[in-house]
């Protein structure tokens, strides 16, 4: 089957792909490490010189985990991370569950569950903003004046509760993270039902009423049959869930701006990935750094991820 | 994992699967009391000589599981209970998440609509009572929409017919042909895929910037993003489910490679082509950091950028803008002018992108 | 326990919303004696899994009841009902291993049912005993065989001792030697534990082996209810006359005229009580006698020894079937040079039906001195069987089978069915 023209034309009909591919990842992966493990290699952007380095070292790293922005970044990212996948898969699971129970309303609901997907994480991030944010003037000193305290807060209210300053001026690093955490969980269940409802559909409804003459009780079933059914869906979800957890950054830029905070506190809500852009991008802009925290990140979302498929290889059946 | 949280959760979780069953049955039972003896053909069957049986236990292992002289009436009631109760809570639960999923665009619309002073009412109101359009205006021109709108449709369109035909004639050659290093050079570029793209975006800024001159181009805005690796994959696992028989076919007769790869092999493909060019599009009306880096100029400016970058005054009686306050319903406004398109494009393309999304699950 | 069916019909609503409903199970009347061993028995969509799965729960009766002793089940989930089910591609929960799987059902337990972890294991590793699995307890299904896979689902719908055992086509994923060793396990199984069983088949060699009765069903229609022997001595109609029997009933176009039965051109036999009208005969391959002089002729086409009988292939211009199949002793000398071959009958495998119905027409065999085969044969030997078409029907014969059985040898009782010759 191989002939020479055709060899010749199969790279012709490739060379587009090879050509970007080693241009744009194959080529800035050979530079950021490089980059990462040069000791003298601060080059701002508009000054950059050349492509070498000029010895080799970890200082890169060291100075960057000696950052305390650094650090911050890696405990947001770690927390929304361990936080948001676990509630928003089982909150999925659960919707899916339901939903594969129903018949009446069953596209509809599917349907509505799935708009946040296609949103730009952005433009809603400024709605949830919006709903979080207060209005007034003075919101740090004493005797703030607020003209409205945002919906959110005006529902607290209906319910005795006390307005919070969720992402204003001077709102806590606490209230912040909830906030985070509620949009990111309503921006990734639409996916994640998604496989797991594609899941559910595949399950042969067999072992349901194998389950039912044996009498065996919803929750049971749950655990016993669909869980397992569904572990691997459920491995894929978490696997990519995390990976997008490790790099959530947009979403907090939506929420807050690029400063990353409250205006009064930038930086409060910085990711990692937040940490590697502004070191691209920034006036004081360190490559170096960047690259070093690059391959931090990747280090710990390629360890996480061998972690999780050693352990569905243990847990998923089939 | 979370152990805890699932088992308080198990209530709710206890309800679901009764209702699968609840609806399954149409429960028209016509009661039948009339019952006819047929006693007599029993006992004549039973009176052959008994079996020997051997028993699996005890005797009172036995009626140990087995439904003994129970109150047939109550487990009858307690079931339809559970049954409704099941029913009922399962919608419960699922109106509940659709009206939480549904809150912020509703949100979103409803105050795009207020007028500053009515924005700041309190109790808010849930719809306004003044529906004021010029809001919309007031954003378009602010966030100079306009220019943005452009932008981000031209950039999209290149990119996803330029990445399009890449990927069709990358997948063409990996499923198709046959060259040496093939199986390597497939493996190695799917090896690439398992790398955060902000390892590339470093190097990448640099290389566009210093080395090719593209600061403030279109071209950077849509060069570095042409390969999607996972693209060309999705499609070769497409291409290569075309029978082989088809393909020696159009040989024999004479049919080009081209030819053939056009009117056979994209034609099959068509759904997941479609797919691939939603999700693209979407991809750049939604992307954020890249064109945030290398164009951040008015001119080349994409929307996202554009918008989260916009500031929104409130304006007072003299027409100063008053700069410590944002004005949120233009802001909602300029927000719903960015969300539209995207929510048409899933009215009509809802099964494309919803097959595209299972099957890819990255997004953008 | 017995399993009593009153009237259970089950109409599923059209797919599209023009068509017409389907009607799975029509009417259904039956009672399941206790600890019998029961085969459903029809080609695929008589309804006969629909049934099943009523008995079960699984699936609700648009009309009719469903009894379990005394207590009425119709409206109890399945897991109220005390039912064990076998799936017919087992549904063994691949996740789990044989262990597992035969102990879920008892994990489900409740209150005072409750086992303890030791009675449990007692019981699973009794139940794997009985079906002879108890050294696969540690692997997972995928590492079973067919007939193996098989067991493990017995011993899982058993080891809770259910009140009924259903089994749903339980052998058809099984190969041909293997479903006749498990078919016998099944007896074996059944008989040692007493439990009711009811099991659906469509394969009627299947049913009539193991089963103490069988339930012969078409388009959700019972046709006949009765002993495998019975149901195929005394057939009802012509569809279970065909459907029951292997080889299958040589069937003929033929007529009654002035108390003659006749095919093509040849009196077979003389008979009374039935009218003068065109039929169908059926002839069960065991009800021709090699006899030169017979009175039927046939164009024969060779012979297929089979040891202790010989198949004899003909054709015969009035036969529905292609080719005549007559099985008849070795020892008889078959003249193979001849082009014709000539049977008598035995009139008690010889069958009419009405043309139009195809309900069974009961005729009496008029004597002939001269024939050999009324010499030794009665007409109708069928005793026991019931037809149950409805109960009122199958109440009337089952008088007349009592009575029947009563005095066995001479039965003088006649129904309108049922008809003796002394």
């Amino acid at each position: 089957m191989v002939d020479s023209k055709k060899q010749w034309k199969a790279w012709l009909y490739l060379s587009p792909v090879i050509i970007l591919t080693l241009v744009f990842t194959v080529y800035p992966i050979v530079n950021t490490l490089m980059m990462a493990f040069s000791n003298d290699y601060i080059l701002a952007i508009g000054s950059r010189q050349g492509l070498f380095y000029k010895g080799f070292g970890i200082d890169n790293f060291k100075m960057v985990l000696g950052y305390q922005g650094f650090m911050t970044g890696l405990k947001n990212t770690l927390l929304l991370t361990v936080i948001t996948v676990p509630i928003s898969t089982f909150l999925a699971l659960l919707i899916a569950v339901c939903l594969n129970s129903i018949k009446a309303f069953n596209r509809l609901l599917q349907t509505i569950y799935f708009l946040p997907y296609v949103t730009n994480t952005i433009a809603i991030g400024l709605v949830f903003s919006t709903m979080f944010s207060m209005v007034g003037v003075g919101l740090t000193t004493e005797n703030p004046i607020i003209t409205t305290s945002g919906i959110i807060n005006n529902v607290i209210e209906l319910f005795g509760g006390k307005a919070i300053n969720w992402v204003n001026e001077g709102s806590s690093w606490s209230a912040n993270m909830f906030v985070m955490v509620v949009y990111i969980v309503w921006n990734a269940l639409p996916f994640k039902i998604l496989i797991l409802l594609g899941g559910l559909q595949s399950v042969n409804k067999q072992y349901y009423d194998a389950a039912k003459v044996d009498g065996t009780s919803r929750t049971r079933t749950f655990f016993r049959i669909t869980v397992p059914m569904l572990s691997p869906m459920l491995a894929y979800v978490v696997i990519t869930g995390f990976i997008g957890g490790f790099k959530e950054y947009s979403s907090i830029v939506g929420v807050f701006g690029d400063k990353m905070g409250p205006a009064d506190n930038w930086y409060q809500m910085d990711t990692m990935v937040g940490f590697i852009n502004r070191n691209i991008m920034d006036s004081n802009a360190h490559e170096g750094k960047a690259s070093a925290a690059a391959l931090i990140l990747f280090a710990i979302i390629f360890a996480v991820t061998m972690l999780n498929m050693y352990v569905s290889k243990k847990k998923v059946h089939y | 994992m979370a152990k805890k949280k699932i088992e308080n959760a198990t209530p709710v979780v206890d309800v679901l699967e009764n209702l699968e069953q609840t609806l399954a049955e149409t429960a028209s039972v016509v009661n039948n009391t009339e019952s006819t003896p047929m006693d007599e053909m029993a006992t004549e069957m039973v009176s052959e000589p008994a079996l020997t049986t051997v028993s699996l236990g005890d005797a009172e292992a036995l009626g140990k599981g087995v439904m003994k002289e129970r109150n047939i009436e109550r487990v009858k009631k307690v079931q339809k209970v559970v049954k409704i109760c099941v029913k009922i809570l399962t919608y419960v639960f699922l109106v509940a998440i659709a009206i939480s999923v549904l809150f912020p665009f509703y949100w979103m619309i409803i105050s795009s609509l207020k007028s500053w002073s009515e924005y700041q009412q309190n109790p808010p109101t849930f719809f306004p009572h003044e529906i004021l359009w010029s809001n919309y205006a007031q954003a378009f021109d602010t966030a100079n929409l306009g220019t943005l709108f452009v932008n981000t449709v031209f950039v999209g369109i290149v990119s996803t017919i330029l990445s399009l035909i890449i990927t069709v004639l990358a997948a063409f050659a990996f499923a198709r042909l046959e060259f040496r290093g093939k199986n390597a050079l497939f493996a190695g570029l799917l090896a690439t895929m398992m790398i955060p793209g902000e390892l590339f975006t470093i190097t990448n800024y640099g290389t566009v910037t210093q080395y090719l001159k593209w600061g403030g181009t279109y071209t950077a805005l849509i060069v570095p993003f042409l390969v999607s690796v996972f693209y060309v994959y999705l499609l070769r696992q497409n291409f290569k489910q075309i029978p082989d028989e088809l393909y020696y076919a159009a040989k024999v007769d004479g049919t080009s490679d081209l030819k053939y790869l056009w009117k056979v092999m994209i034609p099959l493909a068509l759904p997941t082509i479609i797919s691939i060019t939603i999700l693209k599009m979407m991809g750049s009306w939604n992307s954020y950091i890249w064109p945030r880096l290398v164009a951040n100029d008015d001119a080349h400016k994409l929307i996202t950028n554009g918008l989260r970058g916009a500031t929104f005054y409130v304006y007072d009686a003299n027409g100063t803008p008053l700069t410590d306050q944002v004005n949120y319903p233009v802001q909602m406004a300029a927000v719903a002018m960015v969300s539209f398109p995207l929510f048409l494009v899933f009215i009509f393309l809802r099964k494309y992108i919803m097959k595209g999304v299972s099957r890819s699950g990255l997004k953008g | 326990m017995k399993v009593v069916l009153q009237e259970l019909t089950k109409i599923f609503p059209s797919r599209n919303k023009k068509g017409q409903e389907v009607v799975a199970v029509n009417k259904f009347d039956f009672e399941i004696p206790d600890g019998k061993l029961i085969g459903l028995l029809g080609p695929s969509g008589c309804g006969k899994s629909t049934t099943l799965y009523m008995i079960c729960g699984l699936q609700k009766p648009s009309s009719g009841k469903i009894f379990f002793g005394e207590d009425d089940v119709t409206e109890l989930s399945p897991e109220n009902r005390g039912v064990g089910l076998v799936f017919q591609n087992y549904a063994l929960y691949p996740h789990m291993t044989v262990k597992q799987n035969i102990l879920f059902p008892l994990q489900n337990f409740k209150g005072a049912d409750k086992l303890t972890k030791s009675e449990m294991l007692e019981r699973a590793y009794h139940v794997a005993k009985l079906v002879q699995i108890d050294e696969l307890m540690e692997r997972k299904p995928s590492e079973l065989s067919g007939g193996q896979q098989q067991r493990v689902a017995i011993a899982r719908a058993l080891v809770k001792m259910p009140r009924v055992l259903l089994l749903d086509e339980p052998l058809s994923n099984l190969d041909a030697r293997l479903r006749l060793q498990t078919r016998e396990e099944i007896k074996r199984i059944q008989r040692e534990t007493g439990i009711t069983t009811v099991f659906v088949t469509h394969d009627q060699e299947e049913a009539m082996s193991i089963s103490d009765m069988i339930v012969v069903m078409k388009l959700g229609i019972v046709q006949q209810i009765g002993k495998p022997q019975d149901v195929y001595d005394d057939p009802i109609n012509l569809f279970v006359a065909k459907f029951l029997g292997t080889p299958p009933i040589n069937v003929f176009e033929g007529k009654v005229k002035k108390g003659k039965l006749i095919i093509g051109k040849d009196t077979v036999l003389n008979i009374t009580g039935v009218e003068d009208q065109d039929v169908y005969i059926g002839i069960r391959p065991e009800g021709f006698i090699y006899d030169e002089e017979g009175p039927m002729h046939c164009a024969l086409r060779n012979l297929e020894v089979m040891g202790r009988d010989v198949s004899i292939v003909s054709t015969n211009e009035a036969s529905v079937n292609p080719i005549i199949r007559s099985i008849v002793d070795a020892d008889n000398k078959i003249n193979t040079a001849s082009e014709t071959v000539s049977f008598s009958l035995k009139p008690h495998k010889v069958f009419i039906f009405n043309k139009e119905t195809e309900e069974r027409l009961r005729f009496e065999v008029v004597a002939e001195e001269n024939s050999k085969a009324t010499k030794s044969t009665k007409a109708t030997p069928a005793k026991k069987s019931t037809a149950a078409k409805s109960t009122k029907k199958s109440t009337a014969a089952t008088t007349a089978k009592k009575s029947a059985s009563k005095t066995a040898a001479a039965p003088k009782k006649t129904t309108k069915k049922a008809t003796s010759k002394e």
